[in-house]
């Protein structure tokens, strides 16, 4: 299960969006989930969702790709729809037992998926479309004035790209540990809190060791390779907004603009 | 009786893509075989031999236990995984417990034994590898890298399985550590009459240990045979990336050049003798 | 001048109590001296805790001697202004392909290096697609490192280092846990650096098989220098290596052990032609 996640994957294809600026990346997600909380209304979220789906479009990955990096979140999911059909006051619906369910409910619960997967599958594209390291190139230059006030921001960035990068390794050698302990007859599976909590732990304390042993290697690899941090470091791939970034900018701020425009005319509408 | 495996097939998703790690594979390993398992990597001998002790589920096709199928619902998983012991590629990974004698106790401990026969079992073991008593309070840690394998494969040798698989054990290790280790299995096949069964890259090793050899390429057994058997195909092995031992090779340049020696030969000591008794021949034919 | 100088060098391990008292000390190298010079294919055999490792992160600079000197192209690697200047001079690979790669695509791994000295951005790309060009693995250059064999791991992390434009590369164990065809990439990818560029590359290992085409070999033991010399000299004394518990090639095993039963062979045989040459005489 732990494979299927693809939040934070990258997906290797040569579409537009690959190719657009990091920095024009964030700004535009960061953008586009700040439009999903701004209205609640239908319209809102017709405008936003075509936007999602050419954006969908344009970068050239699968949707069946996208769809199964929502499995892992599903029970997540249900769990906010389920709290908020059942906890929501309002004009009754269904009434069984102890529980009602309201229209008000439904509506809410209704609108907590839409905004949920939306959100989901907008911040996963960002990741699939933009390898680590431009991401963290991108963050290191967005966040640049913060090192006025003493933020190692390249340490920061440095530090987020080993671990995207590391992810999917220590994910392996989870699952060679846990297929390793349970060849020797450990159970993952069964008992209460406490007694798993515990029989987590042949799976944690080798999974640490081998963190540590790599963290070590590592650093020696970097320094070997004359890393001294931030200072006099040149980039290969330097960040330069082209006209393609700007003409994308362009577009993200029309979509904020039909966006408001549609969310307060909805606002009239009835639903 | 033994593990009796029956047109296994098991196919793996990748990001949409399905690939066929396993091909209709069926394969008998008698009780007390030492049997070897070679394939170019991705060839997939190591989802094979993870099916063996149930780690993996077979995507069709029957793998038998003494006669009984593993994936029936009923079957117990945990049995099964004591009686056929698995030590993976580098399983000094695994070691956690705060010394070497409580990291071994851990698995008889999961079968439910009672105290007494865990910290037995966990003394023979340790013995059995040839790891020395005062290391037995030693943080596991703090071992060299031969010495960590040996207390991993200790671990799964308290658990007395009676067949006992390992992938590619002597990774890493170095020529010393490397034939210690392989000595050791091979006298614990002997002497405890426990099945064997060694995944490695070494041809030579091979040719030295096993009495038979399955070579594995793309998902399926394409040879299976004594070691003289399979390296008398050198041709097709180097096709899949592989190679017969160097002396096969050199046995039989020496036939093409002309010399009476026998060429199915995989050790060294077999061609020296095939070679002076070729020279003998000679003398007496002369 | 040589590539690298090592003079007397010691280098030991102590080990302290949470008090800083002494518990225990381990020299790991011993009153090593050995020269290579510009453009040798080294090899350095031994086994695990042999202080083959330990010797060369010396040669990096990744370690300071306790006593000795060491000069990698002239420059004396315990001053500290040569450090950088060291690490140029004299790239390493490490034996876990894993844990040295630190880009998610494999051109941006190889650009590490040249970005940590400073070169310009435009110089960057050409070193990056000469050195991944002379590993041979230019068309993987948008690829996931997670998605390459451990061969071509090894072969990223070599072209991560020849971006440096070192004048030596040391392969510490580098080929330790690959598998027999992996091992044979990285060799060949080695051994054209040398020949081609003239790169000075200092093998550490425990496969016979990768030294016969050494210009050197020095074995190592307890921290010692114990056998010095060209293969075939090396080889040539079968008794001392498998006293040292050391492989020797089939070949030459094979070559040994007739010797001792009487049949007239050279000593230090390394490959079949030879041994047929030699047999052939007894046609």
């Amino acid at each position: 299960m732990l494979r299927d996640i693809t939040l934070g994957q990258y997906y290797q294809a040569d579409s537009c969006l690959h190719r657009l600026d990091p920095r024009v990346k964030l700004i535009g997600t960061l953008a586009y989930v700040i439009s999903l909380f701004l209205f609640k209304n239908i319209t809102v979220y017709v405008i936003a969702a075509v936007f999602l789906w050419s954006v969908i479009k344009l970068s050239k990955v699968p949707f069946s790709f996208m769809v199964k990096g929502l499995k892992p979140v599903i029970m997540i999911l249900l769990l906010t729809v389920v709290c908020n059909m059942l906890f929501t006051p309002g004009t009754s619906v269904i009434s069984f037992w102890k529980i009602t369910i309201t229209y008000e409910g439904l509506k809410m619960a209704f609108f907590m998926t839409i905004r949920f997967i939306m959100l989901i599958v907008g911040s996963t594209i960002m990741t699939l479309t933009t390898t680590p390291n431009q991401l963290t190139d991108g963050l290191e230059s967005l966040l640049a004035p913060l090192n006025k006030i003493k933020v190692p921001v390249h340490e920061v960035a440095m530090m987020m790209a080993i671990a995207l990068r590391f992810i999917p390794i220590l994910m392996e050698e989870t699952d060679k540990i846990m297929k390793a302990q349970i060849a020797r007859g450990a159970d993952f599976e069964s008992g209460n809190i406490i007694k798993r909590v515990k029989a987590m732990l042949p799976l944690l304390i080798p999974l640490f060791v081998s963190a540590f042993r790599r963290a070590n290697d590592l650093a020696m690899a970097m320094e070997a390779r004359c890393y001294r941090g931030g200072a006099g470091r040149t980039k290969m791939k330097p960040l330069i907004y082209k006209i393609s970034d700007k003409k994308a900018l362009v577009c993200v701020g029309i979509y904020m603009a039909v966006l408001i425009a549609g969310g307060i005319l909805g606002n009239r509408l009835p639903i | 009786m033994a593990i009796i495996v029956n047109k296994l097939n098991y196919n793996y998703n990748d990001g949409g893509k399905t690939t066929q790690v396993l091909k209709d594979i069926s394969v008998v390993i008698p009780d007390g075989q030492f049997l070897g398992i070679i394939g170019h990597t991705g060839s997939g001998k190591s989802t094979f031999v993870q099916h063996l002790n149930g780690l993996l589920k077979a995507g069709s096709g029957t793998v038998y236990y003494n006669g009984e199928d593993i994936s029936d619902k009923d079957y117990d998983l945990k049995k099964l995984r004591s009686k056929v012991g698995l030590v993976f590629q580098y399983p000094e990974h695994q070691l956690f417990e705060v010394d070497v004698f409580k990291d071994v106790c851990f698995g008889p401990r999961n079968l439910g034994l009672e105290e007494k026969k865990v910290q037995l079992r966990a003394f023979a073991a340790l013995k059995q590898v040839g790891v020395p008593e005062e290391l037995f309070y030693a943080s596991p840690f703090e071992l060299s890298g031969g010495q960590k394998r040996r207390v991993a494969i200790a671990g799964v040798l308290a658990m007395e399985p009676e067949v006992l698989i390992l992938d590619e054990p002597t990774a890493g290790l170095d020529p010393k550590g490397r034939d210690e280790l392989l000595e050791q299995l091979a006298k614990l096949q002997k002497e405890r009459e426990i099945t064997i069964i060694l995944v490695s890259h070494s041809m030579e090793d091979m040719a030295n240990y096993a009495e038979r050899i399955l070579v594995m390429d793309q998902g399926s057994i394409v040879l299976d045979g004594t070691p003289k058997e399979v390296f008398a195909h050198d041709k097709e092995l180097e096709e899949m990336g592989l190679a017969s031992p160097q002396v096969t090779y050199i046995m039989k340049e020496l036939k093409k050049r002309g010399f009476s020696v026998e060429e199915k030969v995989t050790t060294i000591e077999e061609a020296k003798k095939e070679i002076l008794n070729s020279f003998k021949r000679k003398v007496a034919g002369c | 001048m040589e590539m690298i100088k090592i003079k007397n060098l010691i280098h030991e391990y102590i080990r302290r109590d949470e008090e800083e008292n002494v518990v225990d000390i381990k020299r790991a190298v011993d009153d090593i001296s050995i020269d290579v010079k510009p453009g040798e294919f080294v090899a350095i055999l031994g086994h695990n805790g042999s202080g083959k490792s330990t010797l060369a992160k010396h040669i990096n600079a990744l370690l300071y001697p306790g006593e000795g000197t060491v000069w990698v192209n002239g420059m004396d690697t315990s001053a500290e202004e040569n450090l950088w200047k060291v690490r140029e001079s004299a790239g390493m690979v490490f034996q876990n392909p894993d844990n040295q790669i630190i880009g998610s695509v494999v051109e941006e791994d190889v650009g590490f290096g040249p970005e940590n000295m400073g070169v310009p951005t435009e110089e960057i790309w050409q070193r990056v697609e000469e050195s991944l060009k002379a590993v041979g693995m230019w068309q993987y250059r948008k690829k996931s490192p997670n998605r390459l064999s451990g061969g071509q791991k090894q072969r990223v992390a070599i072209a991560g280092v020849v971006a440096m434009h070192p004048k030596c590369i040391i392969l510490d164990e580098a080929t330790a846990m690959l598998d027999p065809s992996g091992r044979k990439e990285v060799l060949r990818a080695v051994r054209a650096l040398n020949m081609v560029e003239e790169v000075t590359i200092i093998h550490i290992t425990h496969y016979m098989e990768e030294v016969i085409y050494a210009d050197k070999v020095f074995v190592m033991d307890q921290g010692k220098v114990v056998m010095e010399g060209t293969p075939k000299e090396i080889f040539s004394q079968v008794e001392k290596l498998q006293k040292l518990r050391l492989d020797v090639p089939q070949v030459t095993l094979l070559a040994h052990e007739l010797k001792k039963a009487g049949v007239p062979i050279e000593d230090g045989i390394l490959t079949i032609d030879e041994l047929m040459e030699q047999l052939d005489k007894r046609k």
